[in-house]
């Protein structure tokens, strides 16, 4: 039941090849112009099949046509002035280059063609390096891009998040790796006094490009540190961008999608989908996906079912057994949760009539909250049922009965069937 | 017990054979369970495992000098200090499997054990949170006027946390009865001890923070025995805590999900720390006519069968029950908490609300 539908964008007319002056490139990151945020989004809609709402048309028709947030703002704040290491003689990339892949060994191609062709990027986090990760992320970018770019760090993590930050304000594009989700809290000073609000208290003259990446989520027999989904303290905390793609096209695009933006960014791996789902790539085109931008995984009538990460290939699975029980099921993957792409949820949610969240994090003030309310905001005339949530529960997360705890196929149905049968 | 590249140990402390004995019964304990448990693990039996091999002179020289009241705050290789203490080991093998013989109600992944009635408290995976409270718990004692001398452990690596270092500047400002122990075994997953400080050591980083630090030779039980004794004393009078390196190694993989030859090459490694804690005390045993090759052999085969016969009862026993989900989360549980508990298991009637099937 996995998602199969692959975007396929045409190669940019730019595509950006290796560049062979890493130095002259840093002068002049010029990510920004490379990739059309404007094309993005068109071939985003068309191929979805679905009409472009009303923000996709504004960014259509706008000319410069910047995606809201992530491209704004000048270009580079905190401009290079010194030179950039040269990279360093590439190695034989450790993963496949065609062939469907799964979601490791898209983000270890994206990384390592990201690093090859912009010098700023440095990756930090514990046992990144020689070990390439514990879920091997990074595995080969040691061999390829030496210590200086890819550096195994004491294990602190706010240490990790702290030096990031000031890696960031100095010119260069640190992707930090918290090793879990579970470990981001020793960080989350650093993430949520500083990380997020650098550019407001600065008045907008220091911003951090920090790509925080992290494993999260359950399914993995992982007990209670090694299961948890934090998305929710991180979209309650301004100025963090929240990504959690859940294909690995998705990891791709957004992964760039980061790259291009000079907003921090959380950014959540389902590693429960790490190596269960394989898709053929787009190719290195530099195009990304842009944020705020939803995903219509299964086009329905009656209700609709809003998910991110793991959970969108539950949301699925429910879609095709209430479809043999004659239900119509609309699922919506969010793809990014700040910036949160509400007018595809409103639509979809005026067609159907009714809505049901699914999250893995607990219930209380999650994310599935705040959807709730903005669709009770926004659609309240359209809804012919309560807006229900299928999440995980108020309890931390467990061991022996993670089962139990996380949203299955079965939970969703049953919160399909009600809303629909209300 | 002296080896070629470290200082020799003083004299050997007087300890009884039956003591000695029983410090070496618990290293081959330690040592067996985790060849069994490795073995489980890959057959598919538990879901995690982190082994201690090589380590055992570290764990049990030090955790056997704690008292019956002493508090452990352990990190992730010192459950054999739990079984010390006397808890059954069909209950430390409920915790693996995550069964109604785990105290903690099968909460937790595998090695994190705990015990109210051991004062042994339950490992957290975030490294290093355990230490600050040690030193708490510690504080405790003091303002309570009790004789109790509280053991916080932490790993070379989780000396780079942040809650190492509270924990030693409290301790220290306090003068509190807290041991810091830390297993230095040159590894925290393939981070290379050289890499996670530059400091030469960690006993050294006492002497900031205004306490006694001692390293010792933590493959020698003797010495790890002695110096933690002479620390646990020195608490024990009212002069404040000690932070305690144990140097030893890592034998195998972080953890059954890891894979060294990733990241190390063991031919680098010197010699004297590559030495095996349990032959090196086995043979000084044999020496010392301590112990006999008949003796070890026949010590051998009554741990395998108090393992075996340990393994035989806890792996069949029952699952938790879904309703542990739920409790043990407040004291006083919000009514939001008890509705999302009667939507799984019913309000009572025997009828789940709910239509999701377990
Ligand atoms: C806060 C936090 N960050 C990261 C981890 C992941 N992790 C688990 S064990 C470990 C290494 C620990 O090394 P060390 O402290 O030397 O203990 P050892 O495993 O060697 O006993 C790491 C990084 C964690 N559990 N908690
Ligand atoms: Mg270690």
């Amino acid at each position: 039941m996995h998602e199969r539908r692959r975007p396929r964008r045409p190669k940019s007319p730019r595509a950006p090849g290796r560049t062979t002056k890493p130095a002259a490139r840093v002068e002049k990151p010029a990510q920004n112009e490379q990739i059309s945020p404007k094309k993005a989004i068109s071939e985003r809609s068309l191929q979805k099949g679905r009409p472009p709402s009303q923000k996709t048309k504004d960014a259509l028709t706008s000319t410069p046509a910047a995606p809201p947030g992530i491209l704004q703002g000048p270009a580079t704040p905190n401009p290079v002035t010194t030179t950039a290491p040269a990279p360093a003689e590439l190695v034989a990339p450790k993963f496949p280059t065609s062939g469907p892949v799964t979601m490791v060994q898209s983000l270890v191609r994206t990384l390592h063609e990201s690093m090859s062709a912009d010098p700023r990027i440095v990756v930090l986090g514990e046992d990144i390096a020689k070990n390439g990760g514990v879920f091997r992320v990074t595995e080969g970018l040691f061999d390829a891009f030496g210590e200086t770019r890819v550096i195994d760090t004491p294990l602190n993590e706010s240490g990790i998040i702290g030096v990031a930050i000031g890696m960031a304000m100095n010119g260069l594009r640190p992707i930090a790796e918290i090793q879990f989700a579970d470990f981001v809290y020793p960080g989350f000073d650093q993430i949520v006094s500083e990380l997020s609000k650098m550019r407001y208290r600065s008045g907008g003259e220091f911003t951090c490009p920090v790509i925080v990446r992290m494993p999260y989520g359950g399914g993995i027999r992982g007990g209670g540190y090694h299961s948890q989904s934090p998305e929710a303290y991180f979209v309650h905390t301004a100025g963090l961008h929240v990504y959690v793609p859940s294909t690995p096209t998705d990891a791709r695009g957004l992964l760039r999608a980061a790259l291009a933006g000079d907003d921090p960014v959380m950014f959540l791996e389902p590693k429960r989908n790490y190596r269960t789902i394989k898709e053929e790539l787009p190719e290195n085109d530099g195009a990304y996906l842009p944020p705020g931008v939803a995903r219509t995984v299964v086009e329905g009538t009656q209700c609709t079912v809003i998910a991110w990460g793991a959970m969108v290939q539950i949301a699925s699975e429910a879609a095709a057994l209430a479809n043999d029980k004659g239900m119509s099921v609309e699922v919506i993957d969010l793809r990014t949760l700040v910036p949160m792409d509400v007018d595809s949820i409103l639509a979809s949610v005026r067609k159907t009539g009714r809505a049901v969240i699914v999250h893995e994090a607990p219930r209380t003030c999650g994310v599935g909250a705040e959807i709730a309310a903005l669709i009770a905001d926004g659609a309240i005339e359209s809804l012919e049922a309560p807006i229900l949530r299928v999440t995980g529960f108020d309890t931390p997360f467990p061991y022996a009965l993670e089962h139990v705890y996380l949203p299955n196929a079965d939970r969703v149905l049953a919160a399909v069937d009600k809303a629909i049968h209300f | 017990m002296p080896v070629a590249g470290l200082p020799a140990t003083t004299a050997a402390p007087a300890l009884s054979r039956e003591h000695l004995l029983l410090l070496y019964r618990w290293m081959v304990t330690i040592r067996a369970i985790d060849e069994k448990m490795l073995m489980m693990q890959r057959q598919g039996r538990i879901a995690f495992f982190g082994p201690s091999a090589g380590q055992e002179a570290a764990i049990v020289g030090s955790g056997s000098v704690a008292r019956k009241g002493d508090w452990i705050f352990p990190a992730l290789r010192e459950g054999g200090i739990l079984l010390m203490r006397g808890f059954p080991i069909a209950r430390y093998f409920g915790q693996m499997f995550g069964n109604v013989l785990d105290t903690q109600k099968g909460r937790q992944m595998p090695m994190h054990f705990s015990s109210g009635e051991h004062k042994f408290v339950s490992l957290s995976s975030p490294i290093a949170t355990q230490l600050p409270q040690a030193v708490g718990a510690a504080w405790a004692s003091k303002i309570r006027r009790e004789d109790v001398v509280t053991f916080g452990y932490i790993g070379d690596g989780g000396t780079s946390e942040n809650d190492f270092h509270s924990a030693m500047n409290f301790a220290a400002v306090g003068k509190v009865p807290c041991l810091i122990i830390c297993q230095n075994n040159q590894w925290a997953i393939s981070v290379p001890f050289s890499s996670q400080t530059a400091s030469d050591g960690v006993a050294i980083k006492a002497a900031a923070y205004g306490m006694p630090g001692i390293r010792v030779d933590g493959n020698d039980v003797l010495a790890c025995y002695q110096a933690t004794q002479a620390a646990f004393e020195r608490a024990r009078a009212g002069h404040g805590p000690t932070l305690i390196e144990l140097v030893t190694y890592r034998r195998g993989g972080h953890s059954s999900s890891d894979d060294p030859t990733r990241y190390r090459d063991e031919s680098k490694v010197p010699p004297w720390l590559l030495v095996d804690p349990i032959s090196r005390f086995r043979d000084w045993l044999v020496a010392g006519r301590h112990l006999t090759d008949a003796s070890d052999a026949a010590m051998r085969a009554e741990i395998k069968n108090t393992i075996d016969d340990a393994v035989k009862e806890a792996e069949p026993a029952a699952t938790v029950a879904v309703d542990t989900l739920f409790t043990d989360v407040y004291g006083s549980p919000p009514a939001t908490l008890l509705a999302q508990r009667a939507e799984v298991i019913g309000d009572g009637s025997g009828k789940a609300e709910g239509a999701f099937p377990l």
